[in-house]
């Protein structure tokens, strides 16, 4: 058995932005399907609760988790067109998505497609709502996917690497696009990706994950000003940055992400850690609160760490 | 008049190190045939420039901008449709047969995928090892050691040499990639989005061993990449291209603060940047519509459908040519000295 999400507790408030990060095989994906049911078999959520309100979403029957999912939650996801019926038009899908739940009665349904469309400035929305979904480019159809997704009125966005597959202009889009939805409708996004910027840009708060585990957690800035896991720390110096023109060396980080069948004992992140101490090998960290609102899982912390590194300050 | 053919001859007078030249490179791929004749796709049309010895040039572009087909025709890998590409002063378009293939160990290629580009049922020795069999260049003892000797240098435990490709991970994989590239000892590397397909942790580890290798090996670079955040980071200068077309090409210390094309400062604005401090600040501009379709760019200068700063008729109808504006600064617009202030 594969503990792919291991222990990972956080919240989000109503109209808030959070971002979780990680990479391959951190679990970040994993825990936004659990949080909508929708790990794939043979896996399963073991343990735990999620709760959506005052609900538990993982005792709902069949026709409250439908509800749930679709008019409370939408969920976007990073190939558009997979998530597209290739032979019903652009419009008709979304219409379907509002009949579907009960939130609009037919004649409404029909009538909201194109307003739908237009929030999602998709151009020439009338027209384009009677096309197919390849007729769109891709970055228009993560745009309709997020109408379809919003057409319910959600009160929660979880958007699964939406912008991986897009160019750069494209994704500069869609991310102004969701903080639009967010400020403007007060709608909470969990946003998960393996793009520390795009999540600098957008949440304010994050999620750190590794080998299942949340390693960090807090508000945005303060993460970015002051991470205390090493992994954190890491990543962010291991970036480059386009508005940096020093030609510096970038942070090698040794090792490979962990293969989540064969996790070593102590802190998952050990092997590949410059700040490990003796307790790291076999004793595993933790997550607790290292400053107000800030949790990070590390024996060291990398306010103690870099004391002793004058040369990575 | 072939004003594009400018930042070539201009820049091999000023110094004589050019490794690469390209002069008016066009390739277009026909897409079938329409009611009035074959479409064509204008994937790389009229491009020109120089790749100085020992420098790092970086082509970015979005999809669809032809930066990743310019990179195979000019490793001759995809034959040009018109033009010419030298190296080290051979014009390699007019090379055929035993000819080409000489000169193909001059320069090589890394490709994105770490998975799709090597043989999974060879092992990694003998993948490394197969340009020195197809050049002739394998003695028995010699070969097994230089292929362990650029393992090493690669970065990978030469003790692996008899695994195969599935039991890397992605990482190891490139460094397999790379290290195949480098046994010929070329000068010339074409590393066409080497890291995108990475993990963000594993991806310094390859930008660094970039670097090294050419350090080492005093290697050129044309390095293809869509991420403009590493462009910056690996490059000395940098070309822009959109549909085709090189639209601005300089210093990666000149472009990034001080861009002259509208595209590449729409382009910078785009990309976000690990620090929320700054992201609270940062103006994205966002640009109408998206890119044309390559069979049929629009008149005039081809970003002119989406260009906020564009003034009728003129840039749809006159396309602006690759012009020195500043020292060692090219931009292919009508009103670059517009860009800093009004975009």
């Amino acid at each position: 058995m594969v503990k792919a999400v291991d222990g990972v507790s956080f919240e989000v408030a109503e109209g808030e932005t959070l971002g979780i990060v990680g990479e391959s095989g951190s679990g970040k994906s994993v825990t936004a399907l659990s949080l909508l049911r929708l790990v794939p078999e043979p896996g399963r959520v073991v343990e735990g609760r999620v709760m959506f309100r005052s609900q538990n979403v993982l005792e709902m029957d069949a026709e409250e988790l439908r509800e749930f999912r679709g008019s409370d939650v939408a969920m976007i996801f990073q190939d558009p067109m997979s998530s597209m019926n290739p032979v019903l038009r652009v419009g008709f899908q979304i219409e379907e998505a509002m009949d579907a739940h009960h939130r609009f009665n037919h004649k409404q349904a029909q009538q909201r497609v194109v307003p739908m469309l237009d929030t999602v400035r998709i151009p020439a929305a009338s027209q384009r709502a009677r096309d197919y979904p390849h007729q769109f480019s891709g970055g228009m159809r993560q745009r309709a996917m997020i109408a379809m997704g919003l057409s319910n009125e959600p009160s929660l966005i979880v958007a699964d690497e939406p912008t991986t597959a897009l160019d750069v202009t494209v994704q500069a889009s869609i991310i102004e696009l969701l903080r639009d939805l967010n400020r403007e409708r007060r709608m909470a996004v969990i946003l998960i990706t393996h793009n520390l910027a795009v999540v600098a840009s957008l949440c304010t708060r994050v999620l750190v994950m590794y080998a299942g585990r949340i390693v960090e957690s807090g508000p945005t800035r303060q993460i970015f000003r002051s991470p205390q896991h090493p992994y954190t720390w890491s990543l962010l110096r291991s970036l480059p940055r386009v508005d940096e023109s020093k030609h510096e060396r970038l942070l090698n980080i040794r090792g490979l992400p962990p293969d989540m069948t064969n996790l070593p004992p102590g802190c998952k992140f050990h092997p590949r850690c410059r700040f490990r101490v003796e307790r790291c090998f076999h004793e595993e960290p933790p997550l607790v609160d290292v400053d107000p609102g800030q949790q990070a899982r590390c024996w060291v912390l990398m306010r103690n760490a870099l004391k002793d590194h004058e040369d990575l300050r | 008049m072939k004003t594009s053919a400018e930042p070539s001859t201009q820049l091999a007078s000023a110094t004589d190190g050019v490794l690469v030249r390209v002069k008016d490179v066009v390739k277009h791929f026909p897409v079938g045939a329409g009611l009035f004749g074959a479409e064509v796709v204008h994937a790389v049309d009229d491009v020109s420039f120089d790749i100085q010895a020992g420098e790092t040039l970086g082509l970015v572009g979005e999809s669809g901008s032809g930066k990743s087909t310019l990179g195979r025709v000019i490793v001759q890998l995809l034959p040009a449709t018109s033009g010419s590409v030298f190296l080290e002063g051979r014009e390699l378009t007019k090379l055929h047969g035993e000819k080409l293939r000489r000169v193909r160990q001059r320069m090589q290629m890394i490709f994105q995928d770490p998975y799709g580009s090597l043989n999974p049922r060879m092992t990694v020795g003998d993948i490394i090892g197969e340009p020195l069999r197809n050049f002739g260049l394998l003695r028995v003892k010699t070969g097994e050691r230089a292929v362990q000797e650029v393992m090493r240098i690669c970065g990978l435990n030469p003790n692996f040499v008899n695994r195969y490709p599935h039991e890397f991970s992605g990482g190891q994989r490139q460094r397999i990639g790379i290290a195949r590239a480098l046994i010929l000892r070329p000068t010339f590397i074409v590393a066409d989005e080497p890291i995108s397909a990475l993990d963000v942790s594993i991806q310094a580890q390859i930008v660094n061993l970039l670097e090294d290798l050419q350090a080492q090996f005093h290697l050129t670079y044309l390095f293809i990449a869509h991420d403009l955040s590493v462009v910056r980071h690996i490059s000395d200068r940098i070309a822009v291209m959109y549909l085709g077309k090189i639209v601005e090409l300089a210093a990666s210390r000149e472009i990034y603060p001080r861009p002259l094309h509208p595209y590449t400062k729409a382009l910078l604005s785009s990309i976000p940047v690990p620090d929320p401090e700054l992201e609270a600040q940062r103006r994205t501009i966002l640009l109408k519509g998206e890119i044309p379709s390559p069979v049929n760019p629009p008149s005039g200068c081809r970003f002119h459908t989406r260009c906020p700063i564009a003034q009728f008729p003129i840039c749809a109808e006159q396309e602006p040519p690759l012009e020195l504006k500043e020292r060692d600064h090219w931009a292919a617009c009508h009103f670059s000295e517009k860009v800093p202030v009004a975009v």
